[in-house]
């Protein structure tokens, strides 16, 4: 009998009805008792030495509770704010790690570094009050690129870092990959940047918190989407609260995309504000405020070089890249462009020998750290983007480099150069599936109608690999992880047979009240609807790492179904003593434990009824009650992978790009909900071709302000720059987790920029124009197209 | 100042502040927290609400301004048989899967049912092009553009029928 809401059922949210009728909680909406205000007073500076703070107009206004600056934290013996990765450099010496106060004293190292935190009864107050704050800076030179951070005699973000250099990492057998070049028929080179971006959440960062005295119990709630790791980051490291006195609550979260995966400063000072006050405090970001207080992506500055023989094998493969870590090292930041970048840059691709080394700079910039893919679109963009340049050298089609170049199917478990052993997959099967859907073959006509219309039409491809369920925690300890990275999940079943999961991941919009329960139907054979998924809340929740790097369900979902595991093992013990017959004759089917060959049987609902009610039961041998908790962790990380085929059209006159029409073939292992999978990939597509299509972050190079810094300039994504999407999976099985999963949360994002600028990139391929980079903007397009046309001047 | 208005089928009456926005008054008085601020320069959506049957950014418009009109938020949206009912559009989003984190939704369905109002037979490029002032980071707005020509096709089904049931 098949299972209506069960493993690859289609079936529609649990979730929706709260927010389609505005009933979500999110931690901007709580209200509670005698509840301040607080808003952060920030630097406009980008580097600063901070002289004082006269904040006595704000203290003579009534209604103003206080003013705290980082002084006050100092004073407070309040820690700094943690790095949660500490990675080793090519020295083996470890990265420099300086400290980052939660808010600045002595120096400010971005535009928008707290100062000081302004609370009062009411928002507008706060606001007014923050305004009249004096600070007196001594404003000092800033450093905004990575090449310029680098240079001899730069502005030190650090004084003891005279060279802005964080840490200079490498991965790869440099002398292999040197041998590789020697030999090599043909050397394709590609310089390109890697623009920052801004994640922008829809819903913006928030903090409250409240201090009980009676239990001497502190409570924060925050739009995180680890509340877990930031109650034992901000408890432990930070504000030195016992754990058992701490409680993180994120409700309802409005997006994450990895922006809100980092123990951000504020919520530390919020939570000693409302502790020293005794008050409940509440902050709410303002989203231009938002631009320049929460961690950006992206930022490389690339060059990359593809070593191939005569046939167009490819033979190594050598990158240095300069990453932009900004003013502070965030919580994941160090790790980003290095374990997430450098190990992904073998793709789906046999390249025998590869090299890579990574600077990671201090610059006088909002702090960069794990967006949306987070390291692995940035390989995927480089590694793409030389194979188009190696095609377009040696005159050869882009896909047949890469099929001659790619992993095939009966070589998996496949071993690559940097680290990874891809455990499944079956990158020539997507290629193909993706190159039909998106009528590659058909391209040349559709080319000459937009000729005929006075258009550049294009083609791009892009295939990638991506590393997620992060993460083994063994072999993320030796590449840094200060902490583990496995998730738990608690399987109660009620006397009456519902059920309750509460599980360590979060879940901000990707659907996982009614994926996780759909698990949990699959295997008890109970409809979804009798299932409850609870998450974001530490008092309620045992433990977990949260959500990110796509491994709720592939880290999480295998905690579950370990859980349920436990809990039908515990079911058919209790059903052998009910049915009087030996345990290993016990089958579970279909929602029923059955006697092999009888027609004997209890449905799940009475077996929990006699765990809670326990007159005939084996209690010799077994505790009553029917829950059931695990803890799993990943023996390695899991390889979704896919083909993405892009197709636009550019005006030359305007320099607009069309985006036409966007084909998604990936592989993402087993699929629980084809809709919401589906949903995903919409998201994170768009969230690419963002990247390669509008989104900048842009800084001033001299002052070091964010000249993109809210929607009037910073170019979201809206409705109309996408096409309809079309979207298949074509999946091979996670080998080493049992549901077989992979993830989806970050293949969209890692696909899309290579595969959009590949297309562009076609489209101008007439004018001689091999590369451009992000975004591509109809002003930067237009000038290329201006450039390449115009004559080349006399010598 | 004192405010007369007419929020989700109540009449209320407020003594604010002239420089109080709506979406505060909604959010902070009448803890009507559905309508959601997602941005500090009228671009995002997620504040829409009706006044007098038009959609509007609640962060747009002082309170003040507010008098007299009647403002339906998220929360004063019923189907056509009143109570609990989901409206037409409110299903739309929950069928076609067009909502993930949540937060754009109140705002999206509120502008789509303003744009269904004014479009019978509407065509993709329509719905996206009214969405220039909504924002959502999470579906990459394919969903919610199917929900909308799906929730626009149902309502319409429903008035016609209702007129024909008149009739
Ligand atoms: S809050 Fe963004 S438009 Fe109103
Ligand atoms: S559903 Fe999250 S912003 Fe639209």
């Amino acid at each position: 009998m098949g299972n209506v809401t069960g493993i690859g059922a289609s079936i529609l949210r649990k979730e929706d009805l709260r927010f389609i009728t505005g009933r979500g909680n999110y931690v901007a909406d709580i209200k509670l008792p005698g509840m301040t205000f607080a808003v952060f007073v920030r630097s406009p500076h980008a580097h600063a030495k901070l002289l004082g703070i006269d904040a006595t107009a704000a203290l003579a206004m009534e209604g103003v509770v206080a003013v705290l600056t980082g002084a006050d934290m100092k004073a407070d013996n309040v820690g700094g704010i943690p790095c949660g990765w500490g990675i080793t450099g090519k020295d083996g010496l470890p990265m420099k790690e300086p400290p980052h106060p939660a808010m600045a004293y002595e120096k400010v190292r971005h535009v928008g570094d707290p100062v000081a935190l302004v609370i009062a009864e009411t928002v507008d107050l706060a606001r007014l009050a923050a305004d009249s704050v004096v600070v007196d800076y001594e404003s000092l030179p800033a450093v905004v690129g990575v090449l310029e951070a680098l240079r001899p005699g730069a502005p030190a973000v650090f004084e003891d870092i005279p060279d802005n250099l964080c840490c200079d990492w490498e991965i790869g057998d440099r002398a292999a990959t040197d041998k590789a070049f020697a030999g090599a028929a043909h050397v394709a080179k590609i310089s390109l940047v890697n623009n920052r971006l801004v994640g922008n959440p829809m819903e913006p960062r928030a903090a409250i918190a409240q201090y009980e005295r009676a239990t001497d119990r502190t409570t924060l709630w925050s739009t995180s989407q680890f509340p877990h790791v930031v109650k034992l980051l901000m408890g432990n490291f930070v504000l030195g609260i016992p754990q058992h006195k701490l409680r993180v609550v994120a409700p309802d979260v409005g997006g994450g995309f990895g922006v809100k995966q980092f123990h951000y400063a504020e919520e530390a000072v919020v939570t000693w504000a409302a502790r020293r006050l005794g008050v409940p405090v509440k902050w709410v970001s303002e989203r231009s405020e938002g631009f320049v207080s929460d961690a950006q992506g992206r930022d490389h500055v690339s060059e990359a070089e593809l070593a191939l023989d005569e046939t167009g094998k490819f033979l190594g493969l050598r990158v240095r890249t300069l990453a932009n870590m900004g003013g502070y090292l965030s919580t994941f930041g160090p790790n980003i462009p290095t374990n997430l970048y450098g190990p992904l840059l073998a793709g789906v691709y046999t390249t025998p020998a590869i090299y890579c080394e990574v600077k990671v700079v201090f610059t006088n910039t909002v702090p960069v750290d794990a967006y949306r893919g987070a390291g692995r679109p940035e390989a995927t963009f480089l590694l793409e983007r030389l194979v188009d340049v190696a095609a377009s050298d040696m005159g050869m089609d882009r896909v047949a480099i890469r099929r001659h170049n790619m992993i095939q199917t009966s070589a998996y478990p496949y071993q690559t150069p940097v680290m990874m052993e891809y455990d499944s997959g079956d990158p020539s099967g997507c290629l193909d599936r993706a190159l039909a859907l998106g009528d590659w073959d058909g391209f040349a006509a559709r080319r000459a109608e937009s000729a005929k219309r006075g258009k550049y039409r294009g083609i791009g491809l892009a295939t990638y690999v991506e590393a997620c369920g992060l993460a083994p925690s063994r072999i993320a300890g030796r590449l840094g992880a200060r902490g583990g990275l496995y998730e738990s999940a608690t399987v109660r079943v009620h006397a009456t047979g519902d059920v309750t999961v509460l599980i360590g991941t979060h879940c901000h919009g990707q659907g996982h009240e009614t994926t996780f329960a759909q698990i949990v139907s699959d295997k008890l054979g109970i409809p979804a609807d009798k299932i409850e998924v609870v998450f974001g809340d530490t008092d309620k929740v045992q433990f977990g790492m949260g959500t990110y790097g796509s491994r709720s369900l592939s880290v999480g979902g295998s905690a579950l179904a370990k859980s349920v595991d436990k809990v039908i093992l515990k079911g058919r013990k209790i059903a052998a003593h009910l049915l009087e017959a030996g345990e290993p004759d016990i089958v579970f089917e279909d929602g029923k434990f059955s006697v092999a060959g009888t027609d004997r049987s209890l449905r799940f609902d009475e077996i929990c009824l006699a765990a809670y009610i326990p007159h005939n039961y084996p209690l010799e041998v077994l505790e009553p009650g029917l829950e059931e908790q695990s803890f799993y962790d990943p023996i390695n990380f899991t390889f979704p992978g896919g083909a993405h085929v892009a197709e636009v059209e550019i005006d030359p006159d305007t320099g607009t790009v069309d985006l036409l029409s966007y084909v998604a073939v990936d592989d993402i292992g087993t699929v629980i909900n084809p809709m919401i999978v589906a949903g995903q990939l919409h998201g994170g597509i768009t969230q690419g071709a963002g990247q390669a299509l509008c989104e900048s972050a842009v800084y001033d190079d001299a002052s070091g302000q964010l000249l993109s810094g809210s929607f009037m300039d910073y170019a979201m994504p809206r409705a109309d720059i996408m096409p309809n999407m079309k979207i298949l999976t074509h999946s091979t099985r996670c080998t080493h987790n049992d549901l077989g999963v992979k993830g989806c949360g970050e293949v969209g994002t890692i696909g899309s920029p290579a595969t959009v600028i590949n297309a562009v990139v076609d489209a101008l391929s007439p004018l001689g124009i091999t590369h451009v980079d992000m975004p591509a903007a109809p002003n930067r397009i237009w000038r290329l197209i201006q450039a390449a046309g115009l004559p080349k001047a006399a010598e | 100042m004192e405010l007369k208005l007419n929020v989700n089928g109540r009449n209320i009456k407020a003594d604010v502040p002239t420089e109080m926005l709506l979406v505060e008054l909604l959010r902070e008085r009448l803890g009507l927290t559905g309508t959601h601020i997602g941005c500090d320069t009228s671009q995002c959506g997620a504040c829409v609400v009706h006044v007098d049957g038009v959609s509007v950014k609640s962060c747009t418009m002082l309170a003040v301004a507010a008098e007299g009109t009647r403002v339906v938020s998220i929360e004063g949206l019923s189907g056509p048989g009143g109570g609990n009912a989901l409206h037409p559009m409110q299903v739309a989003f929950h069928e076609n899967h067009g909502l993930q984190c949540g937060f754009c939704t109140p705002g999206m369905i509120m502008s789509a049912i303003d744009f269904a109002g004014r479009h019978t037979a509407p065509t993709e490029a329509e719905v996206r092009h009214w969405l220039e002032g909504n924002m959502c980071r999470c579906t990459g707005y394919q969903n919610i553009v199917a929900s909308i020509l799906a929730g626009t096709a149902a309502i319409h089904a429903e008035t016609s029928t209702s007129s024909m049931e008149a009739a």
